[in-house]
């Protein structure tokens, strides 16, 4: 199973390291990491995605409580929550793909923000799973490089961490 | 700012460990903790601080220390090499949740990041071994950060919490406000209706079983736990961590259970229908597979930690908070129950327990075996005396035939197993007790930490140590005769080390003993003298720890002779 956790964290030096560090001593394997300040300028929020059993899931969460600088975790349910994710992606340019990479960008809704004769660059948002699927019509017009962020995300509703 | 009290930061550390109860710390100097210890040498007369051989063995002193006493163990070492040599004490101290503050120095903030001379990121290096470390950069944090490294040494589930101090905030200056000592974190407190869920599995069980470890060892629960073996009609048995929360004489305390536990204690495990886990993590040496565990029974568990509730064996009720308040309320509300069957199956166990040990023993002959040592060993020392251990086959024969007659009288390295740690853990544990310290240990462990023993005489410590040399590598031996086909891969030791010259080259007595009798007078003659005492005691390099559990295994596969076919 697919797991998203989000976690409050005090914006102090080696919190980074101390959370990434836990999962890398216990075996956990994360799919994603993303970081950021909060509104509160002391705090960060760290959103981990990672695949595994309700019983790893678990323990995970008791152990980030564990970590001295971290203050709140909580597993956010697929079903009550959403979640975004931003990739840049770079794919050749050349006069018998383009109006195909333009097409495939408009039904993605996703933005060329930078283009030459050999290349173009697109920013996509959305589920991990359209951004899954965009590169998978890339592929065959010829990807040259991709960077994602990373899975964000937030509940639903007035639920807050 | 205002006031006279304007401090320097190393003059603030020493401030804040007396402030904070400290008494005596260990440590060694070095280039960036010379300020440190500067106020070390003017505020001699109130904090005392014990100079080992090597920055090990103090963090070693400190965790021994810190394991009679209850109170925070506290080493000091520089940066660099110092600080990398603790890293073997704070990572046993960890995995055996013992209380502690490193505090080591390093090279001024400028410098940081330059791989400057003896400069090392011990933050980073600690960061999986400690409970939570700091590298403080303003010295106006100083004392608050070490007030709050105590207070999570000793919250919750206690650990080892290190503070790297780099030169030019230990020159700085600030106000310095004293305070109080800090307490720890309140813990949990269960709610009545989980207590409840409990008692009602209590009282519905014919086989009851009370599981006890590190958690509950030392936190005066004793008495508590008697009574409720009383009440509920169930027996006793522990961890290694557990050994000594229970005095051995106790007839409903079966010892420890496990890989070389004893037979009435596995076997009282595997038949139980409930079993109440105290302060315990079912650690793989203590339960063997896993998933064959005890799958009959139902298990209660009570922690302070929220990880270890289902961590490593599936549990029914977990108790999360402070173990005391729970058991005591599990106490008073269980019916008082009788189970004659229970007591009739334990009662064989034991006899055959006893069998077992006869026949071992009609086997030896006039040996001198590790039994018969320790039965001297237990019928000179007194209840105040501290076992410390070292790792091997000493150590699990000190945990099967040490007559442990009261908690916090016993340091030894369960968790990480750290060969090397028992003389400096002894040295911490005689200067926190004030009283006599046996150190158990082999040729093997020994000759780690060894460097140890003019910091034994130099502070004069009462210390036996009572050396069970085999000349081989006996527990790694041990697993070689049975699953590696006799092939002795570097356990031979074939060192041609004269430990009672050793003894005496540091300034310290020793004597060899080759049969129980000699060792009797050589034990009785060291507990005795007036300073550490080596005792080179000569036995058979074919001992073996028994019974064992292989590897993996569970109570079914125990072996209790040496004749067992090699695989």
């Amino acid at each position: 199973m697919r797991f998203v956790i989000a976690v409050y964290v005090e914006n102090t030096y080696g919190v980074l390291a101390r959370v990434s560090g836990l999962f890398m001593r216990r075996g956990y394997n994360i799919d994603s990491l993303t970081v950021g300040e909060t509104d509160d300028p002391n705090f960060s929020r760290i959103t981990i995605t990672l695949v595994g059993d309700d019983h790893l899931c678990e323990q995970i969460i008791n152990q980030l409580y564990k970590l001295q600088n971290v203050k709140k975790v909580k597993l956010l349910e697929k079903n009550a929550s959403v979640e975004r994710e931003l990739m840049l992606i770079k794919v050749k340019n050349s006069p018998e793909t383009r109006s195909e990479i333009m097409t495939a960008s408009e039904i993605f809704r996703a933005k060329v923000i930078d283009y030459n004769v050999e290349s173009m660059c697109i920013e996509v948002t959305g589920e991990p799973t359209k951004i899954n699927a965009f590169i998978e019509a890339m592929k065959p017009l010829g990807i040259v490089e991709i960077c994602r962020t990373g899975v964000v995300a937030l509940e639903r509703g007035a639920n807050i961490l | 700012m205002s006031g006279n009290n304007i401090m320097t930061g190393s003059r603030i550390v020493i401030e804040t460990l007396i402030e904070q109860g400290v008494t005596d710390v260990f440590g060694y100097p070095g280039g960036q903790v010379l300020n440190i210890y500067d106020e070390l040498y003017k505020a001699s007369d109130r904090l005392n601080h014990v100079l080992t051989a090597h920055e090990q063995g103090a963090s070693h002193a400190a965790d021994g220390y810190s394991r009679v006493t209850g109170k925070v163990g506290v080493v000091i070492a520089t940066s660099g090499p110092g600080a990398t040599n603790l890293v073997t004490g704070i990572a046993t101290a960890m995995l055996d949740s013992i209380p502690m503050v490193a505090i080591t120095g390093n090279v001024p903030t400028s410098l940081i990041g330059r791989d400057s001379f003896q400069e090392i990121n011990i933050t980073g290096v600690t960061m999986p071994i400690t409970k939570h470390n700091y590298f403080v950069t303003n010295v106006s944090e100083l004392a608050d950060t070490i007030r709050e490294a105590f207070k999570i040494a000793k919250s919750g589930r206690p650990g080892p919490v290190l503070i790297d101090i780099p030169k030019d905030v230990q020159t700085a200056t600030c106000e310095f406000v004293p305070q109080d000592v800090v307490t720890p974190y309140p813990e949990e407190i269960v709610s009545d209706a989980d207590i409840d869920r409990a008692v009602w599995l209590i009282n519905s069980a014919k086989k009851p079983y009370i599981y006890i470890g590190g958690g509950a060892a030392g936190r005066h629960m004793t008495k508590d736990i008697m009574a409720l073996a009383e009440k509920i009609d169930g027996y006793i048995g522990c961890t290694f961590m557990g050994l000594s929360a229970m005095p051995n004489s106790y007839e409903r305390f079966l010892g420890m259970q496990g890989m070389h536990g004893h037979y009435a204690s596995s076997m009282a495990n595997k038949d139980a229908d409930l079993i109440i886990g105290i302060g315990v993590r079912f650690s793989d040496r203590a339960t063997g597979n896993a998933a064959k565990y005890s799958r009959n029974a139902k298990i209660i568990q009570l922690d302070t930690d929220l990880s270890e509730i289902g961590k490593n064996v599936g549990v029914d009720i977990g108790l999360v908070g402070n173990i005391v308040s729970s058991f005591t309320k599990i106490l008073e509300r269980c019916d008082k129950q009788s189970h004659p069957a229970w007591q009739e199956a334990i009662e064989k166990y034991k006899v055959r327990e006893k069998e077992i040990a006869a026949e071992a023993e009609r086997r030896a002959g006039n040996e001198m075996t590790p039994r018969k040592v320790f039965d001297v060993i237990n019928s000179v020392k007194d209840k105040n005396t501290v076992i410390a251990t070292d790792v091997g086959q000493h150590q699990m024969w000190t945990a099967q035939y040490v007559n442990f007659e009261k908690a916090r009288r016993f340091a030894s390295s369960g968790g990480l197993g750290t060969m090397g740690y028992g003389l400096g853990a002894a040295i911490g544990a005689a200067v926190g007790s004030g009283d006599r310290a046996v150190l158990i240990t082999g040729d093997g462990s020994f000759g780690m930490n060894l460097n140890e023993l003019a910091t034994a005489v130099s502070y004069n410590i009462p210390v036996v140590i009572v050396l069970m040399n085999n000349g081989v590598l006996g527990m790694v031996r041990q697993w070689q005769t049975l699953f590696f086909g006799k092939r002795y891969s570097s356990t031979v030791l074939e060192r041609k080390t004269d430990f009672v010259k050793l003894a005496e080259a540091f300034g310290a007595a020793g004597e060899r003993v080759s049969n129980i009798e000699d060792f009797r007078a050589a034990f009785e003659r060291g507990m005795n003298y007036d300073g550490p005492y080596l005792i080179d005691t000569l036995i058979d390099m074919d001992e073996f720890v028994l019974p064992m559990l292989p590897p993996g295994g569970s109570i079914d596969d125990i072996i209790t002779t040496k004749d067992r076919e090699v695989k």
